[in-house]
């Protein structure tokens, strides 16, 4: 098969598809689904089977982004994107009939339900991970096919050697979005160099950050896309094997890859002689059980084996010494799930985006307190300020920013007076706390930052795995202090010694859980330290 | 010669150790598949006994000190029979801003079950867990597993004992 023979079948699916003049798409990833998208979805549905006239379609699809005003519907032409869409928000049942009148000729939206679609959430975002995500059916292989996927990974088979498909991601200056930054293109080219045998390649989507949804949304909405970019990513390396470690806390995200999976098996992108080529490629899928610690990268492969998810020391790296001792590539979802379009349109299209050492978009998650919960993605370098006040739509009931938490418990807070700083990898580590997989939790003026750094120390006190002295003491000995200075317990030497602590942790732990589990500590602490110093006695 | 290791039989006459044998087969009685049979056993059963914890070690040719440390080390797996319901409140970072705390304390206040603990009449267990992901819906909660959001401690209350009571 090569690229002529895809498109031929693109077609074909199209045609076959009888596609409507009309779709009505209904958000059925899993917080829309909480709000109540599956009776939204059926009501549709039925209405429109009563009207049967085929001009238009209701379709269950992946998530729109705006997860506060689920359920989500959008009325859209086939394949547009959601610019071109008439959305609606906190859709019932009961609105069935009345959505499905508005998109009669001549019939004007529905305005009460309705959600501007140019408004800065929509308008401001550039969406390359997440182009399909509310467009395509994530259960539908033919619905990825029809908005060109596997376009990649036939290029990449048909017209490319593996080592202009790692030249090509080099090129785009693509970093590991699991929040480390790691150049891809040089993670990859040190596992293909590793002598031949067996390789594996690990997609992790042990999203264990609290406060962070991208994975998730990303797995639920485009499964496909992920698989693809699995694919590519085994081309290039020359693995032959590959798994998904994903928690076992998201089920939906679960059904949904396998299905993928098995629709891509049969379709021939999947299994042995991958679009009649030599390559072979397999994916297994791999539960977690509630460890956070196994997104370290030695962790999860500690638990892919079966074993107790503890890390080892590095190095050996993964690419040298991975899963079963043979070189393993592992990459975040997201990272995955940029390769595909880099193939398809070159490594300088992405390189053109973003900032000058962070190339691309990053998708983010807005959660806390602020009006428009959910998912964005924006370019590299976009400021803190427009992702909060212009596209996140700023602190709801008139209250006062305070402060906003990236990089979940390995990050830190950042204070209104750094909200200009062009976000990415580098300028965020300045800020003394990091990208992370990309959670935003914003905090207004109620909450105190103290308890905010008890919180996330009591989280790396619990998800410690143990191995490691300063680790397993450490979280604990600054739990115990963080809370004597929250109950206003504390004395000077008591913080002093918190200090002390941060450091000898940071700098003496295993792995990153421990080497990071003081920065939300060090970051309040810089600045928002009055707010330590008014609990001291 | 290698000699053909016969596998253990199930332990009762229970039709859901044949779905936990499935597991194991499916991933050919491999060791490195025991978190795949814990998920079975604890899908088939609510929770990990000694038993069953007994039979996948037999059948995957692994000790039990090792199954045994595997089933502690994951906050997932549960040595203990749960309660009817299972209510588990979400503690992330945005569940945590929007008053999960409040949820915890307005169960304990009601129920009288702190996390991880279940009811006398064990019709409700409560547990936590580190973020589902539903951070748009905070403060979420998941009751037997349907995630529910935004909801105030009274009115989580009110829903429980609703769904105890039927």
């Amino acid at each position: 098969m090569n690229l002529d023979d895809l498109e031929d079948l693109a077609v074909k699916f199209r045609d076959e598809g009888n596609e409507p003049a009309t779709e009505i798409r209904v958000c059925m990833a899993a917080s829309c689904q909480s709000s109540g998208a599956e009776p939204v979805l059926d009501a549709l549905r039925a209405t429109c089977n009563d009207h049967a006239d085929g001009t238009c379609k209701v379709k269950g699809v992946g998530c729109m982004g705006l997860c506060s005003a689920g359920p989500l519907v959008a009325v859209a032409p086939p394949a547009a994107g959601l610019d071109e869409a008439v959305i609606y928000r906190d859709v019932t049942a009961a609105d069935a009939p009345d959505i499905l009148a508005s998109t009669a000729a001549g019939a004007l939206p529905v305005e009460r339900l309705r959600c501007p679609s140019d408004m800065p959430f929509f308008a401001r975002q550039h969406k390359i991970v997440l182009e399909n995500a509310g467009i395509v059916d994530p259960d539908s292989f033919r619905g990825y096919v029809m908005v060109g996927g596997y376009a990649g990974l036939v290029q990449a088979l048909t017209e490319m050697t593996p080592q202009d498909v790692i030249n090509e991601v080099t090129l785009s200056g693509l970093r590991g979005r699991g929040g480390g930054g790691y150049p891809t293109g040089l993670k990859w080219s040190t596992v293909a160099k590793m002598p031949p045998g067996q390789k594996y390649v690990i997609c992790n989507a042990d999203e264990g950050d609290p406060g962070a949804f991208m994975d998730r949304a990303i797995l639920e909405s485009d499964p496909h896309r992920v698989l693809e970019g699995m694919a590519i990513a085994a081309y290039a390396i020359g693995a032959s094997k590959g798994y998904i470690y994903v928690r076992a806390e998201y089920p939906l995200a679960v059904e949904r890859l396998k299905t993928a999976i098995r629709k891509a098996k049969r379709a021939g992108f999947l299994g042995n002689h991958i679009c009649e080529t030599q390559f072979n490629f397999d994916i297994e899928i791999r539960l977690g059980a509630g460890a956070f610690v196994c997104g370290e990268e030695t962790a999860l492969m500690a638990s892919i084996e079966g074993g107790r998810g503890q890390p080892r020391p590095r190095p050996p790296y993964p690419a040298e010494y991975g899963l079963w001792g043979s070189p393993t590539l592992i990459n975040n979802v997201e990272t995955f799930a940029n390769v595909a379009p880099i193939i398809s349109r070159g490594g300088n299209w992405f390189a053109g985006i973003g900032t000058e050492k962070s190339k691309g978009t990053k998708v983010f998650a807005l959660a806390g307190t602020i009006v428009n919960t959910g998912l964005i993605e924006v370019d590299m370098g976009t400021t803190l300020r427009d992702i909060i006040f212009e596209i996140g739509g700023g602190i709801p009931d008139g209250k006062a920013f305070k402060a906003v938490q990236t990089g979940g418990p390995s990050g830190g807070c950042v204070p209104d007076a750094h909200l200009d700083m062009p976000v990415d990898y580098d300028s965020l580590k300045t800020l003394g706390t990091m990208m992370g997989s990309g959670g935003m939790i914003i905090m207004d003026e109620t909450s105190n930052m103290v308890d905010v750094a008890r919180f996330f120390m009591e989280f790396c006190m619990d998800e410690s795995c143990g191995k490691c002295i300063p680790c397993r003491a450490g979280t604990q000995q600054m739990h115990g202090l963080l809370d004597k200075i929250a109950k206003a317990e504390a004395s000077r030497a008591d913080l002093a010694l918190l200090e002390e602590l941060c450091e000898v942790v940071q700098a003496t732990s295993l792995c990153g859980l421990g080497q990071t589990a003081p920065n939300p500590v060090l970051s309040t602490l810089r600045y928002f330290r009055h707010e330590y110093e008014e609990k001291l006695g | 010669m290698t000699i053909q290791r016969t596998r253990p039989d199930l332990p009762s006459n229970d039709k859901r150790w044949k779905l936990v044998n499935a597991t194991m087969r499916r991933n050919g009685y491999a060791g490195h598949a025991l978190i795949e049979a814990l998920h079975a056993v604890q899908d088939a059963f609510g929770f990990l006994d000694e038993d069953a914890m007994a039979f996948v070690a037999d059948s995957l040719d692994l000790p039990l000190s090792k199954v045994y440390g595997v089933a502690t080390f994951y906050h997932l797996f549960m040595l203990k029979p749960q309660g009817r319901h299972a209510c588990v409140v979400c503690t992330g970072t945005a569940c945590y801003i929007k008053g999960a705390g409040a949820l915890i304390e307005g169960i304990q206040a009601r129920f009288h079950a702190a996390p991880g603990e279940t009811t006398e009449d064990k019709a409700l267990s409560v547990l936590t867990a580190r973020c589902v992901g539903a951070c748009g819906l905070a403060p979420a909660v998941v009751l037997d597993g349907n995630v529910i959001g935004k909801l105030a401690p009274t009115q989580l209350c009110e829903r429980l004992e609703q769904e105890i009571a039927e």
